[in-house]
């Protein structure tokens, strides 16, 4: 059977994949930034049981390893009585594991702003809220953009794993038409080229907009 | 089904586990020391002086890091076969492994090198030694300590994808949870063990790896004591 061939017959059932794909990363991205953020904020406070909360989560995170926590919440949180459907499994434990690398970034972020611009807030008289709200947050997005692109660049990738707990997406589609056809080189080969137009000619683009955004908000004319 | 932990279950399956843990740290290993010597080849590639080499060097590096392990090893798993080639679960996955974190750790290579002031270089040519000598006596000893952070989070890294390894059938730790699960009916057990076996083994792993890092920068004299 030629490539055309195979395209004109199994092309749609792998774009209805991507879609699915494109699904799961759009809503373990919000799930991922906002844990991010809440997180990154917790490490950074003074109170030691809230700090201690995030590190533990964070460590916890980022020491073990994703298809175990995807499997963890799938088939053993049934067990206390918590019935996940498959694809909402997939982007709780792609958020939580996400989270926690973009817990550090945002930390990270947040540390790098210069101290003179705090302390120049608060000599200002700038409430609490403001400082945040007006000096320091616009300030952190253009630190932790370019960081934060390659870890969403990883979790485009990362997503193939809710194949393995039945989520229908562009994996699981190419798996399964390999097992009826067993034309490997074309499914899994299509399917990588999918993944790769997906994160070279779309997500990174729409990524390095954002940074150029953020730069230029603080008046750094990024190229 | 019996809710809530079995001990007597968990002190069963134990040395089933314990055994799945050593295969798990021997694939990292190997896929390990597949990557340290792929990623030479790529930073190779990136560094001679065609132009057309390096252009197709990037683009090989930039497809496989923008795609996804699991599927690489599904190709390699059921593609090569087809070419006549039939490799073993174990040698597909690590040569796998191996492709796709050496694209990794040849960026990792490559900072390291650019982390070496250019001065060196310039000093090198005015004293008169040779290329060889100088990335052997100079340029190296310098780039290796700022490699190192980078190539210990890429071994944790590794570590934490050799799970990927049972969608193809290589017996590590996370396959052995998953058949004794299913042999029993009983996943809470099985999956929570790998959890917290990962989380022991990685864990100091990372701290270890933060310490090199906070070590080489203060012999690079970017933070003090």
């Amino acid at each position: 059977m030629s490539y055309i061939e195979f395209l004109s017959e199994h092309g749609t059932t792998l774009l209805l994949g991507t879609v699915t794909t494109v699904k799961v990363l759009v809503c373990s991205i919000i799930l991922y930034v906002v844990i991010s953020m809440i997180f990154g904020l917790m490490r950074l406070s003074k109170n030691p049981i809230i700090q201690g909360t995030a590190t533990v989560y964070i460590e916890f995170f980022r020491g073990t390893s994703l298809l175990v926590q995807l499997f963890w919440v799938y088939y053993v949180l049934p067990f206390f009585g918590l019935s996940l459907e498959a694809f909402t499994a997939g982007v709780v434990a792609l958020g939580l594991n996400f989270g926690a690398y973009g817990a550090e970034v945002v930390r990270a972020g947040i540390l790098a702003v210069p101290r003179g611009q705090w302390e120049a807030a608060f000599a200002l008289n700038f409430s609490p809220s403001k400082r945040i709200k007006n000096i320091i947050i616009p300030q952190i997005f253009p630190i932790i953009l370019p960081p934060a692109a390659n870890l969403t660049v990883e979790l485009l990738k990362a997503t193939a794993l809710v194949a393995l707990v039945t989520v229908v997406d562009l994996t699981f589609e190419a798996k399964q038409i390999n097992s009826i056809t067993w034309l490997s080189a074309q499914c899994f080969g299509t399917a990588l080229l999918i993944y790769y137009i997906m994160a070279r000619f779309a997500l990174v683009p729409f990524l390095r907009w954002l940074e150029v955004l953020a730069a230029r908000k603080v008046g750094k004319e990024k190229i | 089904m019996e809710m809530g932990w079995r001990w007597d279950f968990t002190i069963e399956i134990l040395p089933k586990m314990a055994i799945a843990t050593l295969n798990t740290i021997l694939a990292a290993g190997v896929g390990y020391a597949i990557a340290l010597i792929v990623g030479l080849f790529f930073l190779l590639g990136q560094r001679t002086p065609s132009k057309i080499i390096n252009w197709i060097n990037r683009e090989i590096v930039e497809f496989i890091r923008s795609t996804p392990l699991l599927i690489q090893l599904f190709f390699v798993y059921f593609v090569l076969p087809q070419f006549g080639i039939t490799l073993s679960a174990w040698l597909c996955g690590m040569i796998t492994i191996g492709l796709h974190f050496g694209t990794y750790l040849s960026e990792v290579y490559r900072g390291a090198l650019e982390g070496v002031s250019k001065t060196q270089w310039e000093a090198c040519r005015a004293l008169n030694f040779s290329t060889t000598y100088t990335y052997r006596k100079i340029v190296l000893p310098q780039a290796f300590p700022i490699a190192i952070p980078g190539m210990g989070n890429y071994l944790v890294g590794i570590f934490k994808d050799t799970p990927l390894l049972s969608t193809i059938g290589v017996a590590e730790l996370f396959h052995a949870a998953t058949a004794v699960g299913g042999y029993n009916y009983r996943y809470l057990e099985p999956y929570t063990m790998v959890g917290l076996i990962f989380l022991v083994l990685s864990v100091p792993a990372a701290m270890w790896v933060r310490k090199l890092e906070r070590d080489v920068n203060i012999s690079q004299g970017k933070i003090k004591k």
